[in-house]
């Protein structure tokens, strides 16, 4: 199917081929699933709504809920203040939500509907019932992607619900909890950035938190509203805590900062935990804002740096490609420059200048080719010229790594052909342990695939 | 009776009770959780498969992404379909216009991979920045000498139906721009089959037995030359129909080609569907050659019927899917089975389809347009389901309930179609009605009378 694609690079740009990247809403559907009760709400044609559902299913294999305002040829010549009104009504008798979060598409931003003027009218008309809440985030699909969407949303829910406090001075805090924003990560992740958190004796409060929400058990029921998510109320008192994590930057930055606007509460903004240097340095955090570091966690962490001591002479000098969301490239770029390889390219498809100079701080002189924006065209193309020993990043390497016949690891967003991510971490030393071994698994079945007879060995 | 969205009252009935009329072909109630996708998603579906042309999405880049290689409809040749273009519009285009990079995108494409030709999907905000693709595309056409096709697919015009319509149109302007002198007279054109796993292949094979040849694949593993000299076959056969009827009676006004609705999902729709072929054709040899066809396919297959018989007789199925028209011949491939169906719905049924289905299904059915997740699931559990038909969204929700799954939407790995088809359908279901894991898995445990668990 690659064949399409020819070694020589030329300057793009206009056409986007095989994107790394997609639209805001989904990211902003996402996050409003980790809110406990929440109806997320997709205020444009019911396309959109169906592709994004659908879209998330294949990644975390659960049903997916989210109401739509199923856009007409009036809307998007009237506006769709009608279509938002009815669906707000629909979603409040028929599925008793405690929150709907509105989020836009491309059509209702171009055609300018004024969500909080369209919520106020619904107020108006007792349309939300006492008790419930509607939040909304804009998601213009033409800025940012699907991790801006995701964002938004975060920072909207601090926006709405974190309590206000007039001045510092006022501000009343709890000093044993900690806020975390884990960012567009796992269900799995989420649970795992918990534990850590929960294990230096801290008390956590995640938003969003799909875990619980994505990841349920089977039962035999449909459970319209699953347990987990983030409560209103944990999310009221966001202010008390004695920091917010922001794990990844585009992800989580925002709604850190939001927290901070409103209720004075320090903002600490992280790498997303992959890997050892960024679970220690999320650690430390913790440790500082009045954490304790665990023999446990020593050990947890002990067992990781054992397990690369056992192996680095396989991963030395390998030369790995890695594709996917910014924050989760990033932590993956430094993981692999301490596991010894050479990430000659990394690319995501976010917009952002700062993944560059922050890839080029990771690497050093031994930066190749860093791009952000990019398409997997390009690095398809990168890799034709510069061939690699391992394949780092979404599904959508797949196509690649089969035209290229390189090694390949899944790890990020969507994993639309193979199934564990949603219950087994990628993030903290537990993470990194799963992540080593299984790249550690793709670069020996590689070589003993390969091997010559006479060196194919048992023991390695 | 579960509850329902009251606005929907009327898209449910009950086979038995003396309900007719079904309402269909609605909008969706806004604020619903429906399960149904847009315009842009059934032009997309139908020409998709054209394996030659390139396929650029014109708008913001989600509506790519969501559409990019996740159809298994296999091309033979060339794979320029399984690559997602996109011009990614930004929020300067939003304000300036798109045209630009529309039109340095096609020439990028062209230059590259000098398809045969382009389909540009005008996708929810074109226009309304203004855009004018049509413009764009003639000009485009008349520089590099191939077809550059608008299709006019903004998401808010409806339904996957309409969507269907804007593709039908696409074909249309490319059909009867080649000469087609040389087709012969037992001749046919293949329409609404998507080649899912490979199906096309298998009907051609069987018709090639038959000593008819395929002209034209216009919806799946099709390729613009064919679809040029379309208009020179003795026959359209028109599978799902929601999607290419349309364009069937088109063709018939336009070129005098006569068409047949079929099927090609169960033994005896198969059957029916070649048998009719031959007998528009009025050649004895054909119809004898048919017969022997047909007798050996089923006795091929019988034995495996008949296993699987034996461990799903007297289960019980639901069927969700995207036209009414392959709910009808599931329905049908059930009883085969020994299955008896307690559900059957779909996305886009007409009243045509929906009447016939009513009648088709024992007592006590319920028959359903447009449906949710909420409405299935209390669905599936009322009518004690053992297995569920239906597409990527609804398998998760049967797998919650305890209930088997069989994909028969595009997302399918073996074919179902074909007489072998039937086989692949019978052993896939009796896989995951008498897999292992159920005896793990609690079933149905809101399965008393109730409204729904929110
Ligand atoms: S790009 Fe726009 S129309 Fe397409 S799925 Fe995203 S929001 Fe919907």
């Amino acid at each position: 199917m690659l064949n399409h694609t020819p070694t020589e690079i030329a300057e793009r740009s206009a056409l986007r081929i095989n994107p790394a990247k997609t639209c805001q809403p989904i990211g902003a559907m996402y996050a409003a699933l980790g809110i406990h009760r929440c109806l997320p709400y997709s205020h444009g044609s019911q396309g959109c709504c169906s592709y994004h559902r659908s879209h998330l299913t294949r990644h975390f294999k659960e049903p997916v809920m989210a109401a739509t305002s199923a856009f007409t040829e009036g809307a998007s010549v009237f506006g769709g203040q009608p279509n938002l009104l009815e669906g707000l009504k629909t979603v409040f008798t028929t599925y008793s939500p405690d929150v709907v979060a509105v989020h836009t598409t491309c059509l209702s931003e171009t055609i300018g509907d004024d969500i909080p003027q369209i919520v106020g009218e619904a107020k108006r008309q007792e349309i939300i019932p006492e008790g419930k809440y509607v939040i909304h985030a804009n998601t213009p699909s033409y800025v940012g992607s699907h991790v801006v969407g995701f964002a938004n949303m975060c920072t909207s829910m601090a926006t709405y619900f974190a309590k206000e406090v007039k001045s510092p001075r006022r501000r009343t805090t709890d000093k044993h909890q900690i806020n975390i924003v884990p960012g567009f990560v796992d269900p799995s992740d989420m649970r795992e950035l918990r534990r850590l958190a929960e294990a230096t004796g801290l008390k956590v409060t995640m938003f969003p938190d799909t875990s619980g929400v994505v990841d349920t058990p089977q039962t035999g029921k449909h459970i319209f509203y699953p347990e987990g998510g983030t409560t209103v109320t944990e999310l009221q008192n966001l202010g008390r805590g004695v920091a917010t994590m922001a794990l990844g930057w585009w992800a989580s930055r925002d709604a850190a900062i939001e927290v901070e606007k409103k209720a004075y509460v320090p903002r600490e903004i992280l790498d997303l935990p992959i890997g050892i240097g960024a679970t220690d340095r999320f650690l430390k955090i913790l440790k500082f804002r009045g954490g304790e570091i665990t023999k446990e966690l020593e050990r947890e962490r002990g067992q990781l740096v054992d397990l690369i001591v056992d192996t680095q002479q396989h991963f030395h000098g390998k030369k790995v490609a890695i594709f996917g969301d910014p924050d989760h490239v990033l932590a993956l770029t430094e993981f692999c420059r301490d596991l010894g390889m050479v990430p000659v390219h990394v690319l995501t498809g976010t917009p952002g200048k700062r993944f560059g100079e922050e890839a080029n701080r990771i690497l050093g002189a031994k930066a190749g080719n860093i791009k952000f924006e990019g398409d997997l065209f390009t690095m398809h193309q990168w890799i034709k010229n510069e061939p690699v020993d391992l394949l780092l990043g979404n599904t959508y390497g797949k196509h690649i790594a089969r035209a290229q016949d390189i090694p390949f690891v899944r790890v990020g967003w969507p994993i639309l052909d193979r199934v564990g991510h949603s219950l087994m971490p990628t993030v903290g030393y537990a993470g990194a342990i799963r992540l080593a071994s299984r790249m550690l698994d793709a670069l020996l079945d590689r070589r003993d695939r390969d091997a010559p007879e006479h060196q194919f060995e048992l023991v390695l | 009776m579960t509850e329902l969205l009251a606005a929907r009252a009327r898209q449910v009935i009950r086979t038995g009770e003396g309900e007719t009329g079904i309402e269909c072909e609605k909008q969706s109630v806004a604020g619903s959780v429906s399960q149904r996708a847009c315009t842009f998603c059934g032009s997309r579906v139908v020409l998709y498969p054209i394996a030659d042309a390139v396929h650029l999405v014109h708008g913001p880049i989600g509506c790519a992404v969501y559409t990019w290689d996740i159809r298994g409809a296999l091309s033979s040749g060339p794979e320029l379909h399984r690559l997602s273009f996109s011009t990614d519009l930004r929020e300067r285009h939003v304000v300036f216009g798109g045209e630009q990079q529309l039109e340095a995108s096609l020439v990028e494409l062209i230059e590259r991979h000098h398809p045969k030709a382009a389909f540009v999907y005008a996708t929810c905000i074109v226009g309304v920045i203004g855009d004018d693709v049509s413009a764009i595309c003639r000009q485009v056409s008349e520089r590099y000498g191939i077809p550059v096709v608008p299709v006019q697919s903004e998401g808010f015009q409806g339904s996957k139906k309409q969507g269907y319509d804007a593709a039908c149109e696409a074909l249309m302007s490319l059909i009867g721009t080649a000469d087609a002198s040389d087709v012969g007279p037992h001749t046919v054109n293949l329409l609404g089959d998507f080649n899912l796993a490979g199906e096309i292949w298998i009907i051609t094979e069987y018709l090639k037995k038959m000593g008819v040849e395929v002209v034209a694949n216009l919806t799946g593993d099709g390729r613009v030359d064919d679809i040029r000299k379309a208009h020179g076959a003795g026959l359209n056969l028109v599978q799902c129909s929601g999607s290419t009827t349309r364009l069937a009676m088109q063709m018939q006004a336009a070129y005098g080609i006569p068409f047949k609705k079929i099927s090609y999902f169960g033994i005896d729709d198969m059957a029916a569907a070649l048998y009719a072929v031959a007998e528009h054709f009025k050649d004895p040899e054909m119809l004898q050659r048919t017969r022997e066809l047909v007798s050996a396919e089923i006795a091929e297959i019988l034995p495996v019927i008949e296993e699987c018989r034996r461990d799903l007789e007297g289960k019980r199925a639901a069927i969700y899917v995207g036209g009414a028209f392959k709910a009808i011949s599931l329905v049908k491939a059930l009883r085969l089975l020994g299955m008896k169906t307690v559900l059957a719905g779909s996305q886009t049924g007409t009243r045509d389809d929906y009447e016939y289905l009513t009648e088709l299904c024992d007592p006590g059915t319920v028959i359903v347009d447009d449906s949710n997740p909420a409405e299935l699931s209390a669905f599936l559990s009322e009518g004690k389901a053992d297995l569920f038909i239906g597409g990527v969204k609804e398998r998760p929700l049967a797998y919650k309930l305890g209930v088997a799954f069989c994909d028969h939407n595009h997302e399918r790995k073996l074919p179902l179609e074909g007489f072998i088809g039937m086989a692949n359908f019978a052993r896939e279901v009796r896989a995951s009605v008498c897999s292992p894991v159920w005896q793990f898995a609690p079933r149905h445990q809101n399965s008393e009378p109730q409204t729904l668990e929110v």
